[in-house]
């Protein structure tokens, strides 16, 4: 889960990384409020998880309350490649005198983690490592003994960073391990003209899987939507834009189906994981969301019974449709069931005769069944 | 012949009194694995039943590999107390630990990785573990999908693979080793191809993967430069919208990177033959060792 700006500077400053001071308004009022606070020049920083905010007009310095309040108000509800600007950083305005780079990651490739730093930042940092490898110090990082004083020391020497930013480099590591985050990233790190050492902007991904050991407050607020109904209960479900909704269990199955829709000559209306050893609840939940989404025209239920029993699967459609009552007619479901208890699976469903059923008996033959009914209908 | 597991194979099962460990240890002795021990903490000394089997409990891997020989531990932990089993198995020199948890945090995998290397082959998490037909399986993968031959496939989906092994189960498999969807996994698909390629009980290889990573880019340059055995791959994911997960922690298509497309073009540049679907991999797989012949 990727942090905002905000939040990630949060984490940073109670690491003891130096931060610009600051605080996040969700009103021109706020933020005028927060700029009279700090009593100096401040920028305004709209609060968006992705990346390019300066192209976009999202980072606008302010000299006063006054004109924090306009700045504010001018970014607040902006859009930036797609993502609404609510709330916006208000912080004391530093002057940099050289940025730097830095970042801890898991490296998915060597199953490790990785330093990266570089006396260049502010940039790009892949197209940096692009067009200039050298200019990026990559260092793998021992899992076991991690970053201590002297590794931080060699980074930053190697890098071309002062030596007063070793310790903020051995603090952001710090972060990583007890933050359970996937990246953490500096960008730019800074030394101001008066050499202090600041980080002027952050980015961390943490783990999710982690989440149990961490207490934290980062959710967002629900918009009521089908994906967080979805994930209330439980289910792994995406919103894509075609009209043919998919179910199936397990996550490489369900975007295999997504594909031999496609295929098909459909567009996936999204992906539905009910994951492994689903009971007829779980597989009802599913099927509810699924059509509670209008765009979708007719529905494919791809099973591959393994450690999930094929007549669960064919009970939790039964009971769906049950309780869906007049909402489960008109938009045709294709069912293919294999594997474990198969049989039985599809004889409950042939004796549910349930007019929306129908049953394939290949995974090909059903997503192009599927296929056919949505562009039909 | 198989890879990592055979008939041989001296099970244990960690978290084996638990709800999943009680179910999944009566699926590997019906399908004909040695389960030598179950272990959980705090109940040694007790056995349990299943059926006409019955297997001693211990407190710890190592008095349970002392006490059995077992060599093959297979890990049914709630997530949060993962990383300390697993590293428990390590600590008592267990040649190989299937880890089937799903959910475990990637600074814990990154941990047990790094203290596995060179001592346990670690296979997961998050993966249905693997099975050599007819001998022995680890983990939850079904048993009566398939038949034992002389194909092997290894696999980044859980279901993905029981597709295969059931589009493929006139032909028969080796070892099907499902490695897990997780950023960070013990066994690689390189992993699997060196041990396949050595293995003259296997003729040809599936290589199943999806979106996210580099694994199978990096699987596509080993085998363009050390595999002589045939290969059939499929690649999951063409449709995924960048940005999201898709199920499994690993499977995000992040930019221009960890796409399916550019996984099938580095696998098809290193001459492995690349279905579309299942159904097309699998009549690959056919005609490749029909042409064998």
């Amino acid at each position: 889960m990727d942090l905002y700006e905000h939040q990630a500077k949060e984490l940073f400053g109670r690491h003891g990384i130096p931060v610009p001071r600051g605080a996040v308004a969700a009103t021109p009022a706020e933020a005028r409020a927060i700029a009279a606070e700090l009593n100096q020049p401040v920028v305004i920083k709209a609060q968006v998880k992705t990346g390019g905010r300066g192209k976009a007009g999202g980072i606008r310095p302010a000299a006063g309350p006054a004109s924090a309040e306009q700045e504010a108000a001018r970014v607040l509800g902006m859009d930036i490649k797609g993502h609404r600007t609510r709330r916006v950083l208000v912080e004391a305005a530093t002057v940099p005198f050289e940025e730097y780079y830095a970042a801890f990651l898991v490296d998915r490739a060597e199953g490790g983690f990785l330093a990266m730093v570089s006396g260049q930042g502010g940039m790009e940092i892949e197209e940096l490592a692009a067009s200039d490898p050298d200019a990026v110090v990559r260092l793998p990082v021992d899992p076991v003994t991690g970053v201590d004083a002297g590794t931080a020391r060699l980074l930053a020497a190697r890098a071309g960073l002062p030596e007063q930013a070793a310790e903020a480099l051995e603090r952001l590591w710090r972060v990583l391990v007890a933050e359970d985050a996937l990246l953490v990233e500096v960008n730019p790190l800074v030394c101001t003209t008066d050499q202090r050492i600041v980080a002027l902007d952050g980015k961390v991904t943490l783990d999710g899987n982690a989440a149990f050991r961490h207490r934290r407050d980062l959710a967002e607020p629900s918009d009521g939507g089908l994906e967080d109904r979805a994930r209330a209960k439980g289910l792994n479900y995406v919103k894509l834009d075609g009209s043919v909704g998919v179910i199936g269990n397990g996550a490489g199955l369900v975007m295999s189906t997504l594909d031999v829709v496609a295929g098909a000559g459909a567009a996936p209306a999204n992906f539905l994981d009910i994951g492994g050893g689903a009971s007829a609840q779980v597989m009802a939940d599913g099927l509810e969301i699924i059509l509670a989404d209008p765009d979708v025209r007719s529905v494919l239920v791809n099973v591959f019974g393994g450690i999930t029993a094929c007549d669960a699967v064919a009970n939790g459609i039964v009971t769906a449709l049950e309780l869906l009552g007049e909402r489960g007619r008109g938009r045709p479901i294709v069912v293919r069931l294999d594997g474990n208890n198969a049989e039985l699976g599809r004889r409950i469903l042939d004796e549910a005769r349930h007019p929306a059923v129908r049953q394939v008996s290949t995974m090909d033959g059903a997503a192009a069944t599927a296929a056919g009914l949505a562009a039909g209908a | 012949m198989a890879i990592f597991l055979t008939k041989d194979s001296r099970v244990l099962v960690q978290g084996m009194t638990g709800a999943e460990g009680t179910r999944h240890t009566a699926r590997m002795l019906a399908a004909g694995t040695d389960v030598v021990a179950g272990v959980t903490p705090g109940k040694g000394g007790r056995s349990a039943d299943f059926g006409e089997r019955t297997v001693p409990v211990f407190g710890s891997v190592a008095e349970a590999v002392e006490e059995t020989g077992a060599d093959v531990s297979v890990v049914f932990v709630p997530p949060r107390f993962t990383g300390g089993a697993v590293e428990e198995a390590v600590a008592a020199g267990v040649p190989l630990c299937v880890v089937i948890t799903e959910g475990v945090p990637v600074h814990d995998t990154v941990r047990f990785r790094a203290l596995a290397q060179g001592r346990t082959r670690i296979i997961g998490p998050n993966c249905p573990g693997l099975i050599s037909p007819g001998q022995s399986s680890a983990g939850i993968i079904p048993a009566d999908i398939t038949f034992a031959g002389r194909i092997g496939l290894v696999s980044k989906s859980g279901t993905l693979t029981y597709q295969l092994m059931y589009e493929l189960r006139d032909l028969g498999f080796s070892t099907c080793v499902g490695i897990g969807g997780d950023p960070v996994v013990g066994t690689t698909h390189i992993d699997c191809l060196r041990a396949f390629q050595d293995d003259p009980g296997t003729d040809a290889i599936v290589l199943i993967g999806e979106i996210g990573g580099d694994a199978e880019e990096r699987a596509a340059a080993h085998i363009a430069g050390h595999v002589t055995k045939p290969v059939v791959a499929y690649v999951a994911g063409f449709t995924a919208p960048e940005g999201r997960t898709m199920g499994h922690a690993g499977a995000i298509v992040s930019g221009s990177s960890g796409t399916a497309q550019a996984k099938k073009e580095a696998l098809e540049a290193a001459g492995v033959r690349v279905g579309r679907t299942p159904s097309e991999t699998a009549r690959l797989m056919r005609s490749v060792l029909a042409g064998a012949r």
